[in-house]
C-alpha cells in the first residue's frame, strides 16, 4: 500500500468521526434547547397565586332566602359574594374599579368551592369562610411575568391597584399548585389538572399490555419455534413487519370501525383506547421477542431437549426466562410510544374536554398527549405553562420507562457473561 | 356485547361502573368548544352532576356524527347553521334536531402592531386573495404582490396572509362575509353572479395557491405566534383568540369597522357570524336539559357573564330571550319525560 493511498482512508475516517459527532451534537442541542425552553415555562404551571379571602356567605349578598334549600343554593350569586370579600381585602384600592374588572381577577374556582362548601354543610349559611382563593388566569400571568417583559399584560391599571394593595396586605401568597395533579381539564387555565388524562392513559397503556403481552409473546414463540418453515408462514412474517411501520391514525380509524361501530363499545373510553394501542404495540413485541429468542446460544434449547423435555418444556422453562430481559425491554419499549400516541385516540372520542378523572376503564377519559395538544389550541394564553407543564410530565414518564429498560438490559447483560 | 362489557368492568375491580350514556356528549365546531367546556365545567359545579364530554370535531364532522343518530350524541355545536342536507339526513335517522342560537364570532383579520397595514376593505382582501382575477374578459392569475398593488393607498408591503384550511367552519365563514362581498365589488363578477350563481361561488372561494394565502391548521394559536413577531404577515381567526391576545396583535378594520363587543353586536363590524348549538330532543334529560338552559342563563350569557368574559358577544336582548324561552321548554320537556333521579 503506498503512503498516499493510507492518507486518504485516515482522512476518511476522520471525516466520518467528524460527521458522527456533529450528528451527535446537533441531537442533544435540538434536545437541550427543547428541555430548557419548557422547563423555564412548565415550572411555571406547578405554582399559582392564590389570595386570602375571608368571605361572608351573607343571604342577601347571595341572593337566596335565610332558609334556602339545596335546589336555591344552587342559583346563589357566589360570584357576588366573592366579589365583596376582595372589595373588602383591598379596601380601598377596589372603590374605583367595576365589577367586571373585580370579577377577572380571581378564579372561578373561588365559586365552585363556596358552592361545594355549601352544599356539604347548609349550615355555613350567614357565617363567613376564609379560603385561598386562587387568582384568575390573567391576575396570576400578571405577577408571574417580570415587570419589564409584560406583554401579556391585560390588567387595568385599576386591576393592578387592587392586586398591588392585596400584596401588600400580606393576603397573596405563591403556593404549590395541587389542581394541576389532582384536577381534570378545566376551561379556566388556573384550575386545569392533567388527573383525567393521566388516569386515562395509565387505563390504556394497562389494558394494551394486558392483552399485547401475552398475545405477542406467544405469537413470536409459536413462529420462532412450532410454526413449519412455509410460504404461508413467510407472508404472515413480512406483514408483522410491515404492521410495525403503519401509521398510527389507521390504527385508530380500524378501533372506529370495529370496536365502536360494529361491537358497540363506549365511545372515548380507555378501554377501547388500550384495544387499539394493544394493535399497534402487538408488532413491536412480536419481532423483540422473536429477536431475543433467536439470540439465545442454541445449546440451551437443545440441552433441555437432550434431557428429554417436550418443546413446550424446552420453550416455558430455560428458554422464555432467559429472553425475558430483551422481551421487557421491548414491551417497554413499546408501551411508551405507545403512552405518547394522540392520532389514533382523535378517532375513538379521547380527544374531547373531560372534567371529571375516570374510575374505571368503560368511563370516558382524555389521555395525557391529548392533553398537550387541546390545550395548545386554547386561546387563553396560561394554558401555554399548562402545556409545557403537562409535556414535562410526559417526559418524566418516558424517561423512567427509558431507564427501566436500560436497567433490565444492563442486568441481563452481567447474566450472559 | 353488554355482558362482556360488565364482566371485563368487574375484572377492573371497580365500584360503580356507571351506563356510558350517562355523561352528556357533544361534538362539533373547535371555534364553540371553548365555551362548550366552560359551560359543562359550571352546569357540572352548579347542578353536581358529572361534566359533559366536549370533543372538537369540526362544524361538518360534529353534525354527520350527530345525525347519523348512532354514537350516543347529544348536542353539536356548530358555527354555521344546520345545512338542508344535515336535517334530511338526520330526519332520516330519527334524530329530532333543535337549534338554539348562542351568539355572535367575529372573524378578526390582525397583525403585529407594527404592521403598517391598518384598514382593508372587503374588496381590497379579495383583489389580494382571489387565485384568478378578471382581466380583459377572461380570468388571469392574480398579479398583486404587494398590497399597493391591490390599492395604491396601501402601504407597500408583500401579501401574505395566514389562515384557517377549507375543512374549518372559521373559513367557511370568512369565505361568504368577506370574500364573497369582495367579489360582488368587482362588476366582472357581479355579473357573473347573475348569469351563473354556481361558478360566482367557486370563483369567490378560490384563494391563490402561490404562498401569498396559507392554509393553517385548526390551530389559530400557531396563527398568532406566526404574525406577532413580524411586520409582513396578516392573520385569520377567531374574535376569542383576538380577545386573548390584546396587545400581542392588533385588528385589521375591515370597511372602516374594528372588531369589538359593541361593533359585532349591533353588525357594523362585517365579519361576524352567529354559532349555534343542536340538541337531539330524543335524548331529553335531566342532566342535558340543565346544560342547556346553563348556557342560555345570564350567568352565561348575561353582560357581565363567563361566556361574554371568553368572547362571545351576546344576541340582542329580544332575540335571546327568545331561545331562553326555548331552552325554558326543553327543560320542561325533559322534566315532564322523566322522574328526576334521587339524590
Amino acid at each position: 500500500m503506498s503512503r498516499k493511498s493510507q492518507r486518504r482512508r485516515r482522512f476518511a475516517e476522520r471525516a466520518f468521526r467528524a460527521v458522527a459527532t456533529g450528528a451527535l451534537v446537533f441531537a442533544a442541542g435540538m434536545f437541550l434547547l427543547l428541555c430548557a425552553g419548557i422547563a423555564a415555562l412548565g415550572a411555571e404551571a406547578f405554582l399559582r397565586h392564590e389570595a386570602r379571602l375571608e368571605i361572608a356567605l351573607d343571604a342577601a349578598v347571595l341572593g337566596v332566602s335565610a332558609q334556602a334549600s339545596a335546589a336555591e343554593l344552587g342559583t346563589a350569586d357566589f360570584r357576588a359574594a366573592v366579589r365583596r370579600a376582595v372589595a373588602e381585602a383591598a379596601a380601598p384600592a377596589a372603590d374605583t374599579v367595576s365589577e367586571i374588572e373585580l370579577n377577572a381577577l380571581i378564579s372561578p374556582g373561588a365559586e365552585f368551592a363556596l358552592a361545594d362548601a355549601l352544599s356539604r354543610n347548609s349550615g355555613l349559611l350567614g357565617r363567613s369562610i376564609t379560603i385561598d382563593a386562587p387568582l384568575s388566569d390573567a391576575a396570576d400571568r400578571y405577577l408571574k411575568e417580570s415587570p419589564d417583559a409584560r406583554g401579556y399584560a391585560r390588567l387595568s391599571a385599576a386591576q393592578q391597584d387592587v392586586i398591588a394593595a392585596l400584596k401588600a396586605k400580606g393576603r397573596l401568597s405563591r403556593a404549590f399548585n395541587a389542581d394541576f395533579f389532582a384536577s381534570g381539564d378545566s376551561s379556566y387555565p388556573e384550575l386545569a389538572g392533567v388527573a383525567a388524562g393521566f388516569v386515562g392513559s395509565m387505563f390504556s397503556v394497562g389494558v394494551a399490555i394486558l392483552i399485547a403481552l401475552p398475545l405477542g409473546v406467544a405469537t413470536a414463540v409459536f413462529l420462532e419455534e412450532f410454526a413449519p418453515k412455509n410460504a404461508l408462514v413467510d407472508f404472515l412474517e413480512i406483514n408483522i413487519n410491515n404492521l410495525a411501520a403503519v401509521p398510527s391514525i389507521i390504527f385508530g380509524l380500524l378501533g372506529l370501525v370495529v370496536f365502536i361501530i360494529a361491537l358497540g363499545m363506549p365511545r372515548s373510553a380507555p378501554i377501547v383506547g388500550g384495544l387499539v394501542l394493544a394493535l399497534m404495540t402487538l408488532p413491536t413485541i412480536i419481532i423483540v421477542t422473536r429477536s431475543s429468542l433467536q439470540a439465545l446460544p442454541s445449546s440451551l434449547k437443545e440441552g433441555a431437549l437432550a434431557l428429554g423435555a417436550s418443546k413446550l418444556d424446552a420453550v416455558l422453562n430455560p428458554l422464555l426466562p432467559a429472553a425475558a430481559p430483551g422481551i421487557a425491554t421491548g414491551v417497554i419499549i413499546g408501551v411508551a410510544r405507545a403512552l405518547g400516541e394522540t392520532a389514533p385516540l382523535i378517532l375513538i372520542g379521547m380527544v374531547a374536554f373531560v372534567a371529571t378523572p375516570p374510575l374505571n376503564p368503560l368511563e370516558p377519559s382524555s389521555a395525557l398527549p391529548v392533553l398537550v395538544y387541546l390545550w395548545a389550541e386554547s386561546p387563553e394564553t396560561a394554558f401555554a405553562e399548562k402545556t409545557a407543564g403537562a409535556i414535562i410530565l410526559l417526559l418524566v414518564l418516558l424517561i423512567v420507562l427509558n431507564g427501566l429498560a436500560a436497567a433490565i438490559r444492563r442486568r441481563a447483560n452481567v447474566y450472559r457473561r | 356485547m353488554r355482558g362482556a362489557l360488565f364482566l371485563i368492568c368487574a375484572a377492573a375491580l371497580t365500584a360503580g361502573c356507571t351506563e356510558p350514556s350517562e355523561s352528556v356528549r357533544i361534538v362539533g365546531s373547535s371555534t364553540v368548544y371553548p365555551f362548550s367546556r366552560t359551560v359543562a365545567e359550571r352546569t357540572a359545579a352548579k347542578f353536581h352532576q358529572r361534566s359533559p364530554i366536549v370533543e372538537m370535531t369540526g362544524t361538518g364532522g360534529g353534525i354527520q356524527q350527530f345525525c347519523r343518530g348512532a354514537g350516543e350524541i347529544d348536542i353539536a355545536n356548530a358555527s354555521r347553521p344546520i345545512k338542508d342536507s344535515e336535517i334530511a339526513l338526520c330526519q332520516a335517522n330519527g334524530v329530532e334536531a333543535i337549534g338554539f342560537r348562542i351568539g355572535y364570532d367575529g372573524i378578526v383579520v390582525a397583525a403585529a402592531p407594527s404592521n403598517p397595514v391598518k384598514a382593508l376593505t372587503r374588496a381590497h382582501i379579495y383583489r389580494a386573495l382571489a387565485k384568478d382575477l378578471p382581466r380583459q374578459g377572461g380570468f388571469e392569475p392574480n398579479p398583486n404582490r404587494l398590497w399597493s398593488d391591490v390599492d395604491p393607498a396601501l402601504p407597500a408591503v408583500e401579501i401574505e396572509v395566514h389562515g384557517p384550511p377549507p375543512t374549518s367552519g372559521t373559513r367557511d365563514a370568512f369565505v361568504e362575509l368577506a370574500l364573497e362581498p369582495g367579489a360582488r365589488a368587482i362588476p366582472e363578477l357581479a355579473a357573473l353572479e347573475e348569469s351563473d350563481p354556481a361558478q360566482f361561488k367557486a370563483r369567490a372561494g378560490a384563494l391563490r395557491e402561490d404562498g401569498r394565502w396559507i392554509d393553517e391548521g385548526e390551530n389559530d394559536n400557531a396563527i398568532i405566534q406566526l404574525i406577532r413577531s413580524s411586520p409582513t404577515p396578516i392573520g385569520v381567526f377567531g374574535y376569542s383568540y383576538f380577545d386573548q391576545n390584546r396587545g400581542v396583535v392588533a385588528g385589521v378594520a375591515i370597511d372602516g369597522e374594528r372588531a369589538s363587543i359593541d361593533t359585532i353586536a349591533d353588525g357594523r363590524y362585517p365579519l361576524a357570524r352567529s354559532l349555534y348549538f343542536y340538541v337531539d330532543a330524543r335524548r331529553a334529560r335531566p342532566a342535558l336539559a340543565n346544560y342547556v338552559l346553563e348556557f342560555m342563563s345570564e350567568a352565561a350569557l348575561g353582560p357581565a357573564g363567563y361566556l361574554t368574559e371568553k368572547g362571545v358577544v351576546p344576541l340582542p336582548a329580544a332575540d335571546l330571550d327568545a331561545e331562553r324561552k326555548k331552552a325554558l321548554a326543553f327543560h320542561e320537556r325533559a322534566s315532564a319525560l322523566q322522574v328526576e333521579p334521587r339524590p
